[in-house]
């Protein structure tokens, strides 16, 4: 009973098919033409019983005509048997049972059509016979015939499964006009039918379906308790942590202050806050006064330079009103330098010198109160013609000698600056050097590699022939260490100048130095390699020797101590003092200066110095500003204490030549006078 | 002989520095990491004193921890926190991987904080030591909270910027401790005097920030975390030191005002914060019958102390308290063309009222049309409509006064005037700097001088002149006498030739009579004491030599500097006055 209305629905729908098909296939057709007519024969089911008998007696008519027209009626009358007629049902399923024989369906099924199109045939019909395909011998002619008389031309379309012609009736062409546009195809469809809700927001007291619940909704789930088991177990193990309180604890303030303890220990000795940072000034208002703003020449420099050597960290602006006042573009920039140097800076506490400049300057006793000493220059020495490299005062006070780069050694009187005697020596006299003692009058000059003694016959004729007997009275010379000094006398022209001696050294002499006594005399020859750098030569017995036989350093200057058998000697970095008697270095004197250049020592003979002493507690020092600084020492007994010394004068007056200015200053021996001679070729006394 | 060798580096400064990636190991941080706990802790490299033997015998550079402030850090709770969180963005990116979205819900949900109230606490140990260091606190909170809400911080973090900055501001209005204002190109600078501390900050004008690219701002947000906590602080402290409510409320009256206009707010919390950043109305306090009661003064005579002294201590408080008051009384409207919270803040902090249009911002008192308006502050060449009854004035005028703590002349603030040079009041100049006539001008109106600005304007000139003459002399003293011993000596020479030259021309000896120099001597005096004073130099030790030639130098360019400020003004005014001329001659 259930079979055979579907049977009969699919004669219908395609004749010609299985039966196993037929239910699928019948319901795709279904679908195609009114798919939702189905579903509401459903709901027609649920909703009344009588409806339902009426279908089970004839599935065919499912309810109304239309439908039927709409599917079954494809070619019913062009249809041999005439398979379906339109309205009448009982008729209908009588003709279909009769007429099952001659029933052509074809039973290839859904196979396309073309795979038979090189066959005669295009399928099987229930029998198994096959079904051959209608003889078409119309020609283009025919149709074009058929086309002008048959009216129905327009509506004829070809079966693809049987090969037939069928003519669409009314209702077909209008279903199939309703479906090009897209319109349902069931004429009585609403398709704006109002929606029933099952699952509205209104409580309803009935269940929406009749369903019983299912068993599985009353039985714990296993898979369920399997997960919570799961969590259970992370919790008690502390894996999950259970949700936390939400509580906001940026912004949730109290005083922290409250318990405070001003005299709890402060753990963080090291701890420096840091700076503030610097306050602004006038130059960065928006509105300076006009003096701060930039020239065009200090905003060309200001951003030629380099930022971190640059004053000011901006270009000072004017704005007439605050309206037009932009923002600073690097704001961030210097905050975050700011927070940079917050943590990354090392702090250090920088002591501030805070002292007055003045309290720095030492207090000395006034100059007045330590006179007197040369203040004026009263008189020039004029006559030499190259700078003059030495000077030196004899010993009674009365003569002054000079030796310059013109060749030239000149004897002056020290009161009328005149110049008495002029010794050509024939090359430029580095060192003049008087005869301290004031029994014989001799002088010596270093030019070269010679070292001269001359006997400039200034005195009377005690001291003249005491000298004589000096230069006279050696006994046969021996001859040196050494080869390399000769001692010679002088004959003719140089003997009538007065030049009495020559010692010809191997090297140029640079300085010569009397002994105190008169009778030694040392002379210098500076030199890095050798250790031939100092000779001391005995005038008395014409005998030279070399004091060291090693190399201490290039040798600056000698001198001998004037009362005790000492010899001193400046190399660049120290001076050192030898005992002459038992030959032996006694001391060496470092000095904190890089170059040594001259050395003096203290007539008392406990003080050594740079510069020159003399009797008064005086000495000077030349420079090549073309100044002398004149300085006022006081020396103490007890040695422990440092020398006290004043500058009291600066004396100007020598031209700087050549980059040279004072090349040589002396003392008289008796007056507070000095001479200082210059590379202006000129000797002036200040007194 | 016997005993080991010592081994170098095992004690004295050597063992007194850690480098700052062995620090980094001993504290198991990657770098980041160290930088923020740094930050927060407030712990600084180091500059030892002989890096060589620091460096183990090493010159490479490097960045030198004090080993003592690393052991402090090595028990800081916040490190475990540190490394909590390193775990849990671990976890975290293995949920993302494994998409077990409940997982990464959960995880988010326990994500690891950190409180630094310890770490404030630990750093500041009195509240003083705290408002000491809140200046940058103050600058920082201020700038991030003119963020725009995007992405570069926090939202939350900005938002609580902007809590906390209006917090202080209200604070700051309540108890009228502002001193100083000052508007630079940067921003607008403020100082205010807090329990003694004088606190400055500055507040950046109010544009949108075009954002650096070589600005880490990770670092930045490190510090202001740490800034944002304390300023909390420090402000309920301060609330509750003048019996305010602290997180703070307005006044009922005002709270009433509110209810009124908030329907334009969605939010009433917005509304809330808004209402209090507009300033305009004072706060609630715990105690509701809050005048203010003036407390005068104690006396208590300090031995040490003089009269003198107390009177002009005396003195200086009547004045403060002046300035407390200056703009009470006065009524001021804002057009809307002028920084309102600015301006409002200045006038609240000195007790006037203020007003704005209602359309600029919620909290407006009265209207334009108020016929009581005293002050109305413009910043436009014009206004259409100009009521009688009250003063046109230009922004600069209300800061200017606070600087001054006066109510300047308003003639030169007028609308369209040009106004006059705004002037730092954070400069106090010393005796040889340069201050500009401007300021002169203010203080002679300080001390009550009130003749006519043209002649006072003369006279300032006139004395400006003669301080720059005073410089310059000052300047060339030390050159002159050099000179003049120069000269002299050169003129002794031109005798000595003349007389050599005569001399040498023996024949003629003629015998003229001498003239009497005249000389002068105070001068004669004065040079002998620089005489003196220069042999006295040559005399210093070396090491005195180099500190004072250092600062005499210092000095010498300091007077440079001056000297040219003032010649720069005279040129200016100089080139202004001939202008004038030009024009009037025309």
């Amino acid at each position: 009973m259930d079979l055979f209305p579907f049977q009969i629905f699919s004669f219908n729908a395609k004749p010609g098919k299985e039966d196993e098909d037929d239910e699928d296939l019948s319901d795709s057709e279904d679908s195609v033409f009114s798919g939702l007519e189905d579903s509401g024969s459903d709901d027609e089911e649920d909703e009344d019983d009588e409806e339902i008998e009426q279908q089970e007696d004839g599935r065919v008519n499912v309810g109304d005509e239309q439908q039927e027209d709409g599917r079954v009626n494809v070619g019913d009358e062009q249809q041999e048997d005439g398979r379906v007629n339109v309205g009448d049902e009982h008729q209908d399923e009588y003709e279909q049972d009769s007429s099952d024989e001659e029933d052509i369906r074809n039973t290839v099924g859904n196979v396309p059509m073309e795979w038979y199109k090189d066959f005669p045939h295009i399928g099987y019909n229930l029998d198994g016979k096959k079904i051959y395909k209608p003889i078409r011998n119309k020609d283009e002619l025919d149709d074009f015939l058929e086309k002008m008389e048959n009216p129905d031309y327009w509506r004829t379309v070809q079966d693809g499964q049987t090969g037939r012609d069928l003519v669409l009736s009314d209702e077909q062409v209008a279903l199939v006009n309703r479906l090009q546009r897209g319109q349902f195809g069931d004429l009585n469809f609403n398709e704006h039918q109002p929606a029933v809700e099952f699952f509205s927001s209104e409580l309803m007291i009935h269940p929406v379906t009749n369903r019983p619940a299912d068993k599985r909704s009353f039985i714990p789930s296993l898979l369920e308790k399997q997960k919570v088991s799961k969590l259970v177990h992370a919790i008690k193990m502390g894996w999950i942590k259970p949700r936390r309180v939400e509580e906001d604890s940026r912004g949730r303030y109290y005083d922290l202050w409250a318990s405070e303890d001003p005299s709890s220990p402060v753990r963080h000795r090291m701890h420096l806050p840091a700076p503030k940072i610097r306050l602004p000034g006038h130059e960065e208002s928006y509105n300076p006064p006009p003096e701060y703003l930039f020239t065009e020449e200090e905003k060309a420099l200001w951003e030629q330079q380099d930022p971190s050597d640059r004053k000011l960290p901006f270009v000072p602006r004017r704005f007439s009103t605050l309206r037009q006042v932009p923002a600073f573009p690097r704001f961030i920039h210097e905050r975050f330098e700011r927070c940079l140097d917050l943590y990354l800076c090392p702090r250090q506490r920088k002591m501030r010198v805070n002292v007055n400049p003045e309290d720095l300057i030492p207090k000395l006793p006034k100059p007045r109160d330590l006179q007197p000493f040369p203040t004026t220059q009263s008189l020039v020495y004029r006559g030499h013609s190259g700078l003059i490299r030495s000077i030196s005062v004899s010993p009674t006070g009365q003569w002054l000698a000079s030796g310059s780069d013109d060749g030239s050694i000149r004897l002056w009187e020290v009161c009328s600056s005149r110049c008495l005697k002029t010794v050509q020596v024939g090359g430029a006299v580095k060192s003049v050097a008087w005869n301290p003692n004031p029994a014989v009058c001799l002088l010596a000059a270093a030019l070269d590699t010679l070292v001269l003694v001359l006997s400039p016959g200034l005195a009377d004729k005690q001291v003249l022939s005491s000298s004589e007997r000096l230069l006279g009275g050696h006994q046969e010379a021996e001859p040196a260490e050494g080869a390399e000094l000769v001692w010679c006398e002088t004959e003719g022209e140089e003997l009538r100048q007065g030049v009495r001696l020559k010692i010809r050294h191997p090297k140029a002499v640079q300085q010569v130095a009397w002994h105190a006594k008169g009778d030694y005399l040392a002379s210098v020859m500076p030199d890095h390699s050798s250790h031939q750098q100092v000779f001391v030569h005995q005038l008395s017995r014409r005998r030279s020797q070399n004091p060291f036989r090693r190399n201490k350093g290039l040798v600056q200057r000698v001198s001998f101590h004037p009362v005790r058998p000492y010899f001193l000697v400046a190399t660049q970095r120290s001076v050192r003092i030898y005992n002459l008697l038992k030959q032996e270095m006694t001391k060496k004197l470092q000095a904190n200066s890089k170059w040594i250049s001259s050395l003096a020592v203290h007539p008392g003979g406990d003080h050594v110095i740079c510069g020159s002493y003399d009797f008064y507690p005086l000495f000077a020092s030349a420079s090549d500003d073309g100044s002398v600084i004149v300085c006022h020492a006081t020396v103490y007994n007890d040695l422990l204490q440092n020398p006290l010394i004043v500058p009291v004068k600066v004396l100007r007056g020598h031209a700087i030549t050549r980059d040279l200015g004072v090349l040589d200053v002396t003392f008289h021996p008796t007056q507070p006078w000095i001479f200082s001679s210059g590379a202006d070729a000129t000797i002036r006394l200040f007194t | 002989m016997g005993g080991t060798q010592k081994k170098k580096f095992e004690r004295g400064s050597a063992t007194n520095y850690i480098t700052r990636n062995r620090a980094r190991k001993k504290l198991q941080l990657s770098l980041p990491d160290f930088r923020r706990l740094c930050i927060l802790k407030g712990i600084y490299p180091h500059e030892p004193k002989h890096k060589k033997k620091v460096n183990k015998g090493s010159t490479a550079p490097r960045t030198f921890y004090l080993l003592k402030d690393i052991r402090f850090l090595l028990h800081e709770p916040i490190v475990g926190k540190f490394r909590e969180y390193k775990i849990f963005v671990r976890k975290l990116k293995r949920a993302y991987g494994k998409t077990e979205w409940s997982a990464v819900e959960r995880l988010r949900e326990n994500k690891p904080t950190y409180k630094l109230d310890h770490i404030i606490k630990e750093r500041y140990p009195t509240f003083i030591d705290a408002l000491r260091d809140i200046d940058d606190a103050l600058c920082m909170c201020f700038l991030f909270s003119t963020f725009a809400r995007t992405g570069k911080c926090h939202v939350q973090t900005i938002q609580l910027c902007r809590r906390l900055t209006v917090e202080w501001m209200n604070f700051v209005v309540t108890s009228r401790a502002l001193r100083k204002v000052f508007i630079s190109i940067k921003g607008i600078y403020y100082q205010a005097e807090v329990m003694g501390q004088l606190i400055t900050w500055l507040v950046p004008f109010q544009f949108s920030h075009d954002h650096p690219t070589d600005v880490d701002y990770r670092v930045m947000a490190t510090f202001t975390e740490m800034y944002t906590t304390l300023l909390g602080f420090v402000n309920f402290r301060l609330y509750h030191s003048l019996n305010l409510l602290y997180p703070p409320k307005l006044d009922s009256k005002a709270e009433s005002e509110l209810k009124e206009d908030s329907e334009d707010y969605a939010m009433d919390s917005e509304s809330y914060l808004e209402k209090l950043s507009a300033l305009s109305s004072s706060l609630a306090r715990v105690v509701s019958s809050a005048e203010d009661e003036e407390a005068e003064l104690d006396q208590f005579p300090v031995e040490g102390e003089n009269v003198e002294m107390m009177e002009a201590r005396e003195k200086e408080q009547r004045q403060l308290e002046a300035q407390k008051k200056m703009f009470e009384g006065l009524k001021f409207f804002l057009n809307r063309e002028v920084p309102r919270e600015s301006l409002a803040f200045v006038i609240r902090c000195f007790g006037g009222e203020v007003s704005w249009d209602k359309s600029v911002c919620i909290g407006a008192t009265y209207e334009m049309n108020d016929e009581t308006i005293t002050h109305h502050v413009v910043d436009r060449p014009n206004v259409d409509k100009q009521y009688i009854n009250r003063y046109y004035i230009q922004p600069q005028w209300v800061y200017d006064c606070v600087n001054a703590k006066m109510l300047l002349p308003v003639e030169d603030y007028f609308i369209g005037v040009t106004l006059p040079p705004h002037l730092s009041p954070f400069v106090e100049e010393k005796e040889g700097d340069y201050v500009p006539p401007e300021k002169l001008k203010i203080m002679a109106l300080q001390r009550g001088e009130k003749s006519v600005e043209q002649q006072e304007d003369d006279e300032d000139d006139d004395e400006d002149d003669e301080e720059e003459d005073e410089d310059e002399e000052e300047e060339e003293e030390d050159d002159n006498d050099d000179d003049n011993a120069d000269e002299e000596e050169e003129a002794e020479e031109k005798n000595l030739k003349k007389m050599e030259e005569q001399r040498s021309k023996s024949l003629q000896v003629k015998v003229t009579p001498g003239k009497v120099k005249a000389e002068n001597p105070a001068r004669l005096e004065q040079e002998e004491k620089a005489e003196e004073k220069r042999l006295a130099i040559m005399m210093m030790k070396k090491k005195e030599k180099y500190l004072y030639d250092k600062i005499m130098f210092g000095k010498k360019r300091k007077v440079r500097e001056a000297n040219k400020l003032a010649a720069k003004r005279k040129a200016h005014d100089d080139a202004e006055k001939a202008k004038k001329k030009k024009k009037t001659k025309k």
